[in-house]
């Protein structure tokens, strides 16, 4: 025991400048995400909604009257008794590992395009990143308006070459489609500047080596240029991945806040659970809790992978 | 600036090749060198991307200037007007909007990059009981999905009375913003030389007076990035500032444009319009912001 107090103050004697310059930052976490995640996962045991949360009316306070009902809420979305989730589970991962993959390699294409010598080099590099500098929600407004079935720009371009009329945002596959397409037009710039950032830290005089040693163009890009992207894709496919997965504006302001539609991925309909109707706080923050954890687990096998690929290097 | 990419590497002419040529009466073809047909198929890639890129901004600006239902006939080019940016500032909240959305993201910017400028440093340059974690926890918190935190903050702030101000929003902000400053500041302080350090503790300064009078003027180029990519964070947010803000003089630009293409009737004349009035600034800024936002961001990643 007194060991114990002693390493720990001598662990303070080294230590304390940092803690002290960190804490600030935990302080802020603890307050602004752990309390409200901690008061999240507690509702998500409890049957909480509009009608039982306790508020306050003018000078009157209702009493909240919701009460503890354990895994309930779990239990009804996970054994498939809510019907939605499943269904709503798979589109999301198709449109995550579509959407990241289309970013991905469009990214990584164009990236390779412009790490070469070519004329106008740079002003295709500027004119490829200014779907970055759209907002989202302004992104998300442009092509609701391009895909409006009578009066949308790219009807119109298809009745040009005689192709009828698209419903884009109105059957439920080719609204997935016009979604996806979206959110790529949205999420290259920034795949493709940081492979490009990446290309450009590989050392040259690894090429030249394998150049040296014969090396085909292909088998340059297999053994310098991907493992050399390595630390920068491993981190952007991460990222990617946890942004698109929680991709809130673009199905929400596209495809339109009536909901109702199979489009909604997750996040949105846990978001229409809380705020539409009788709002269901207890189910929409079971969702929240869900998605989180399908997320970390993701993150925490990504990461194991990456570690087993670097060792076996 | 010390981002560990040279932007310009790849434009500089091969050394290797040119020493070859003198040397050797045929000169190997080299790997940047490409038949005529390769640089054509080349740059029609870059052009068709290019179009897709450029296409829906460019239709929002030409949909912008041609009146209130100019849209209705996407494919028209006449009767080119102003009267939709004219309507846009003078006869709706736009610039109200517009106010509210720079005071809020502002204000997230500064608390964002305050409070996480010195975790960032302490997490680059000490290693302590409870790194590991806490760059953990930064990777946990950019995967919260809105949900999470929506109710609990929803009831927190309508407690303590912050529901629709400036302040409720900027706090529900920083939930977001300080776990990311702090991650990607820890990158930037990452590529500063630690021997500033150690000479400015052979000088006699504390580790947070190295910090403040030689890291952080050094490190202003990664501040300002982490700055900017805050800003627009807050900027574009949709979910939280749609809820959290109920008067229409306190909408956010995001919440705003939302009343203008309403279910029952669309304004798409006006919407395209204040479009582009946004789009403009947040270009510009771009412009100047892009090459160094990538760099703090992946080594943020890649040495955590």
């Amino acid at each position: 025991m007194s060991t114990l107090i002693a390493r720990t103050r001598r662990s303070f004697a080294t230590h304390w400048y940092a803690w002290a310059m960190v804490l600030p930052v935990v302080v802020v976490l603890a307050v602004l995400v752990g309390y409200p995640l901690g008061r999240g996962v507690y509702l998500s045991f409890t049957d909480a909604n509009e009608a039982n949360i306790g508020r306050v009316i003018g000078d009157f306070e209702v009493p909240a009257s919701y009460s503890f009902v354990g895994l309930d809420n779990y239990w009804h979305i996970l054994s498939g008794q809510e019907g939605s989730f499943y269904p709503r589970l798979g589109w999301t991962l198709a449109w995550t590992a579509s959407c990241v993959f289309l970013h991905y390699t469009i990214g990584l294409g164009l990236a390779l395009m412009l790490n070469r010598r070519l004329k106008g080099r740079s002003v295709y590099r500027v004119l490829l990143i200014l779907p970055w500098a759209v907002p989202a929600f302004v992104a998300a407004f442009a092509w609701k308006l391009m895909y409006n079935t009578n009066n949308g720009v790219l009807n119109a371009l298809l009745g040009k070459v005689g192709v009828g009329p698209v419903d884009w945002l109105g059957d439920p596959f080719v609204q997935k489609l016009s979604v996806i397409a979206v959110n790529t037009w949205l999420g290259v710039p920034f795949m493709m500047v940081a492979i490009l950032g990446g290309l450009q830290s590989i050392p040259r005089e690894l090429y030249e080596a394998a150049e040296m040693d014969g090396a085909s163009p292909w088998q340059r890009f297999r053994n310098v240029t991907l493992p050399g992207l390595r630390p920068v894709s491993s981190t952007i496919v991460l990222l990617g991945t946890i942004w698109t997965f929680n991709m809130f504006p673009i199905i929400f302001l596209v495809i339109g806040q009536a909901g109702g539609t199979e489009s909604e991925i997750l996040v949105t309909y846990a978001y229409r659970l809380a705020f539409q109707g009788v709002r269901d706080y207890a189910g929409s923050a079971t969702y929240g809790i869900v998605i989180l954890s399908l997320l970390l687990v993701f993150s925490v096998f990504y990461r194991g992978m990456l570690k087993r690929q670097e060792a076996a290097q | 600036m010390t981002t560990p990419q040279a932007p310009d590497r790849a434009a500089t002419p091969r050394r290797a090749g040119t020493t070859g040529a003198s040397a050797a009466p045929r000169r190997p073809r080299g790997r940047e060198e490409r038949s005529r047909a390769a640089s054509l198929a080349l740059h029609s890639a870059l052009i068709a991307a290019t179009v897709i890129a450029l296409f829906p901004i460019v239709f929002i600006v030409l949909v912008s200037i041609r009146g209130e239902n100019g849209w209705t006939h996407p494919m028209e080019m006449e009767g080119f007007t102003l009267s939709n940016y004219t309507h846009v500032l003078g006869g709706t909240e736009f610039l109200t909007w517009m106010l509210n959305s720079v005071v809020i993201a502002g204000g997230t910017m500064l608390v964002g990059v305050l409070i996480s400028a010195s975790a960032g440093y302490a997490l680059s340059r000490m290693r302590f009981p409870g790194h590991a974690p806490l760059m953990w926890t930064f990777l946990v918190c950019q995967m919260f999905p809105v949900a999470v935190l929506i109710v609990p903050l929803y009831n927190i702030l309508g407690a303590l009375g912050l529901l629709d101000s400036y302040g409720g929003l900027i706090i529900t902000y920083c939930s977001v913003s300080v776990p990311f400053c702090a991650w990607m500041l820890k990158g930037y302080f990452d590529t500063i030389p630690t021997e500033i350090d150690e000479s400015g503790r052979v000088d006699g300064l504390s580790p947070f007076g190295t910090f403040w009078r030689l890291v952080v003027p050094l490190a202003r180029p990664g501040l300002a990035v982490t700055a900017f990519y805050t800003f627009l964070t807050a900027w574009g947010e949709v979910a939280f500032a749609t809820q959290f803000m109920s008067s229409e003089t306190k909408y956010t630009l995001a919440v705003g444009l939302q009343t203008f293409v309403g279910p029952h009737r669309a304004e798409w004349g006006l919407m395209t319009a204040s479009s582009v009035l946004i789009m403009v600034p947040a270009a510009l800024l771009f412009f100047f912001a892009q090459r160094h936002l990538v760099a703090g961001l992946t080594a943020g990643g890649t040495k955590g």
